[in-house]
């Protein structure tokens, strides 16, 4: 495993660039971890859900009484007396008639949505009695493929009049006729689940007198202002404490229909209630992602000049219209991805259909971007017989052209795009691997070799500021507050490192606080990979605050003008400039000065940033069984600036193993009626440490202008590049037989039935 | 219906389970009744991992094992790993490797890079990566992408290795 990490000791004046280990890491390697179910709470009552079988009919009855009278239950709802009006749709320029009844309501749209609620002492009693709830529904016809849905025969909202959520249409589409060479090809973006280990899992209860809620969100803020809009109570009505959280991935961005009932539940019982989900709830009632049917047409010269492309996409939102059918929006902004190419268009249409709802994750919308452009360029490098390597080379935007305006109008602040290319050519030996491939063919050996190249460039941060503040504690220690959420990802560390930075304190003397809405005044979602640059940039910022601060309480203390203080981060402290004996520390700062030194941060970033990089996947095709082994990853990744390149690149492996999983392995299936046939981890093929290659990565850094920081978002990036080079890689493997796409997931099945087709 | 009172032994402590259903996992037990909240529910099906503790040195997801079966038989969890307080070999491997996201499924898989290195040190012998990965494949971790994990795994070898030098020594 080649890793380039910061060297301890190098940057002796900065503890920014090393790999610190996590501060985080003592309590979670002792299964001390503060996740919602350790929460101890003595009597709580425990939330069963009843979920519908069935993909999409109407209720006639649902009948309660058996299960009302089982030991331990506490009480039964259904939408009738649930007492929650529907939830309204997320975008106002969704249909309204689009909302989401936290109960089924006349009529069930997807296979795990609840259509009852139970309460009951145990779990194990709440679990069979919600056994014995019993509904009389209807079936009507389910609505699955993308195209039937458009067609709109079948309606899930016959009050709608047609199953789009959301559509972009070009008004005069773009004539491909006068162009040399016009590709075009049909792709899926298969639908994925995030898996996050720890299910979703909510507790709410009455603390102290006040509503109080330990959630596993991406955000403690966001999740109170969903929960507390949706029951009609204010802001400050509910206490949210969000602590450590199990894996998020985008799915725990969302604040479910579930989580909000929870809440309901405990205000209207006055008691502590909790609901762990089941495995199967979270494969089937939660959130898919993904789940595109795309169509590319690219056109060009026979020498390699892409001119024109096209993107036309499908969005499967499921049976109620979240964040997913949105998700195209960012896949046009992305859509021409690294390449500078003249003209291009995207359309696309979010319909529903009776499946799980679709939402964000990993990429949210940017991976499917990047599939899609890349599986077209490598199309017409095919079809001009030039190398896939080469033909991206002649497209990229020169460093010279950066801030680079994309053909879609988005603005990509900072990029050295052929420099991430040729690095990731060299790291794997491109020249050799191709020449041992050529071997493979010309023996017919029946282990052929693919190489497959993505060069990506995602959108992160999306402008905008995060809650910071950071003060001087009596102590002489120093309390950094955040209003954003980690979640799992080592931000407790980073944080700290900017402000022990800052302030030239020890690492040690910074505590970082967040997740606590009383304590916390504002915090944004944990998404779009933010974190260090936006809340990383307002730590910085507010320490710097902190710092103004104290330099004039130094210069009172040392009768001196704040101006002509410094401060000596090596030391701790503010000097007179040239005379280091007259000084304040930190700690003498802290119980001499007048009053509490509270630095608020009012950092704002005024766009997103763009990272980007090359990732070649070397597979082996096992041409007798279909079966693709990842021999290699070579990743270059460009965030900007590296905080910490520990968990940046650990950010990077979880993103690249996702990336193989969506490639080769994962993907929910409904069958014909509309039954999950992935609802649990021995159907859902969760990519385990047998199919990952040993990594070889690497950053390169170039920094953007649009924090002080330099740094951009990393938490996305492995999944978008990896993703759409092990797919090129497995097509490239076949392509001695005829084959010029497949669709993921690249199972041996898909492969050996494709072989078979060609004849091989 | 409530089972007879049972005596579970855990991380070498005797602790009276009274009141108990008979079928209550050794899961459910370990953390709704012994407050051992270490060991988790990730899929209670066998499939992640997350749950694994050791029933007389071997590995088991303890929402497999109903909670009675473990009667007379010696369970070590999350918890006994660092009995005294100081990190164990593993635990420490999976920091310095910085192998740890969310944490979630880091004490089963800790308890199971345990279990494999206590196997592999009754022959002497050093991890292969197949048997690494063979050896880990039942556990499920979905933030890492393993990369880390493969590293802590060989890291907490070494150390071990060289403890048992030194007990030679």
């Amino acid at each position: 495993m080649s890793e380039q990490l910061g060297q301890p000791g190098i940057t002796s004046t900065s503890i920014l660039g090393n790999p610190v280990l996590r501060r985080e890491d003592d309590t979670l390697v002792r299964g001390q971890g503060r996740f919602v179910g350790n929460v101890p709470l003595e009597g709580a009552l425990h939330v069963q859900f009843v979920r519908s079988t069935a993909a999409h009919g109407t209720i006639g009855s649902i009948e309660v009484d058996d299960a009302l009278a089982m030991p331990g239950v506490v009480a039964v709802y259904t939408a009738a007396d649930l007492g929650l009006d529907d939830r309204p749709v997320l975008m106002g320029f969704y249909p309204a008639e689009m909302a989401r009844p936290f109960l089924a309501r006349d009529r069930v749209r997807f296979v795990g949505e609840p259509i009852a609620v139970v309460v009951a002492e145990t779990q194990y009693q709440a679990a069979d009695a919600a056994e014995t709830v019993w509904a009389d529904i209807e079936p009507l016809p389910p609505v699955l493929g993308l195209s039937d849905a458009l067609d709109g025969e079948n309606l899930l909202f016959p009050d709608v009049g047609h199953n789009v959520a959301f559509r972009n249409s070009v008004e005069d589409p773009f004539d491909f006729s006068g162009y040399e060479v016009v590709v075009t090809e049909n792709i899926v973006n298969s639908r994925v689940a995030a898996v996050s280990i720890e299910p979703r899992v909510v507790a709410a209860g009455i603390e102290d007198g006040r509503l109080t809620c330990w959630a596993s969100s991406q955000g403690a803020h966001n999740f109170r202002k969903a929960v507390t809009d949706l029951l009609g109570i204010e802001g400050e009505d509910l206490r949210v404490f969000v602590q450590d959280i199990g894996g998020g991935f985008g799915a725990k961005g969302v604040t479910s229909e579930e989580e909000v009932m929870v809440v309901h539940l405990a205000r209207k019982l006055g008691r502590t209630v909790r609901w762990t989900e089941t495995r199967t709830e979270n494969l089937t009632g939660h959130v898919h992602g993904r789940a595109q049917e795309q169509k590319v047409t690219i056109a060009g010269t026979s020498d390699g000049d892409i001119q024109a492309y096209r993107l036309d996409m499908l969005q499967d939102c499921g049976a109620y219209p979240r964040f997913g059918a949105f998700l195209p929006e960012f896949t046009r902004q992305m859509a021409s991805g690294v390449y500078d190419i003249e003209r291009v268009e995207v359309e696309y249409t979010s319909v529903v259909t009776t499946t799980t709802p679709v939402c964000a994750y990993r990429g949210a919308g940017r991976p499917e971007a990047t599939a899609a452009i890349e599986r077209a360029v490598d199309l017409y490098a095919a079809e001009i017989g030039m190398d896939p390597a080469e033909v991206r080379r002649r497209n990229l935007p020169a460093s010279s052209a950066f801030p680079f305006t994309n053909a879609t109008g988005t603005v990509y602040d900072s990029g050295e795009y052929e420099m991430v290319l040729d690095a990731a050519l060299e790291a794997s030996d491109y020249t050799g691997l191709r020449a041992e491939q050529q071997r493979r063919r010309d023996a017919g050996d029946n282990r052929q070799m693919g190489i497959g190249i993505c060069v990506y460039v995602e959108i992160t941060g999306f402008g905008g500021s995060e809650y910071g503040e950071v003060s001087l504690q009596a102590d002489g220690t120093v309390l950094a507050v955040t209003g954003s959420t980690p979640i799992g990802t080592g931000h407790l560390t980073t944080w700290a490192m900017i402000v022990a930075d800052r302030l030239g304190v020890p690492l040690e003397a910074v505590t970082v606080f967040h997740g606590d809405t009383d304590r916390v005044p504002s915090g944004q979602l944990t998404g779009g990979s933010r974190s260090v640059q936006i809340a990383g940039s307002s730590m910085g910022d507010a320490a710097d605050k902190l710092v103004d601060l104290a330099r004039d309480a130094a210069a009172d203390l040392l009768e001196a003008a704040p101006d002509d203080l410094v401060l000596d981060r090596g030391r701790g402290a503010f000097h007179v400039a040239g005379t280091p004996s007259a000084s304040r520390s930190w700690a003498e700062i802290a119980s001499e000065a007048a009053e509490p030194l509270v630095g608020l941060s009012d950092f704002v970033q005024a766009g997103a940033t763009f990272p980007f990089g090359a990732h070649i996947a070397v597979v082996e095709v096992d041409t007798e069984t279909g079966q693709t082994t990842v021999e290699r990853i070579v990743a270059v990744d460009d965030a900007g600036v590296i905080v910490n390149p520990l968990l940046a690149a650990g950010q990077v492996h979880g993103g690249l193993a996702q990336g193989i999983a969506q490639a080769l392995l994962e993907e929910v299936r409904f069958d014909e009626d509309g039954n999950p046939q992935t609802s649990n981890l021995a159907d859902y093929p969760a990519i385990s440490m047998m199919e990952v290659p040993s990594y070889e990565r690497s950053f390169t850094e170039t920094p953007t202008p649009l924090n002080p920081l330099g740094a951009k978002g990393i938490g996305e990036a492995g999944s978008i590049g990896s993703t759409a080079a092990v797919q090129s890689a497995v097509v490239d493997a076949l392509a001695p037989f005829g084959i010029r796409h497949l669709d993921m997931p690249l199972t041996p099945e898909r492969i050996w039935s494709a072989l078979q087709a060609s004849g091989a | 219906m409530s089972a007879d009172p049972y005596v579970l032994r855990v991380n070498g402590n005797d602790h009276q389970v009274p009141d108990a259903h008979l079928g209550e996992s050794l899961l459910w037990v370990l953390r709704e009744r012994l407050g051992l909240p270490g060991s988790k529910n990730a899929c209670e099906e066998g499939e992640c991992g997350s749950c694994s503790v050791q029933i007389d040195g071997e590995l088991v997801c303890s929402c497999l094992v109903l909670a009675a079966a473990a009667v007379g038989r010696e369970v070590t969890t999350i918890e006994g790993l660092a009995p005294d307080g100081e990190l164990a070999d593993v635990q420490r491997a999976f920091v310095e490797a910085g192998a740890v996201q969310c944490g979630f499924c880091t004490p089963g898989l800790l308890m199971a890079v345990d279990t494999l290195l206590d196997e592999l040190s009754d022959d002497g012998s050093v991890p292969d990566d197949l048997t690494v990965r063979e050896a880990i494949s039942g556990n499920l971790c979905r933030c890492t992408g393993y990369g880390r994990i493969l590293e802590a795994v060989s890291i907490a070898a070494d150390i071990r290795r060289g403890e048992s030098r030194g007990d030679l020594a």
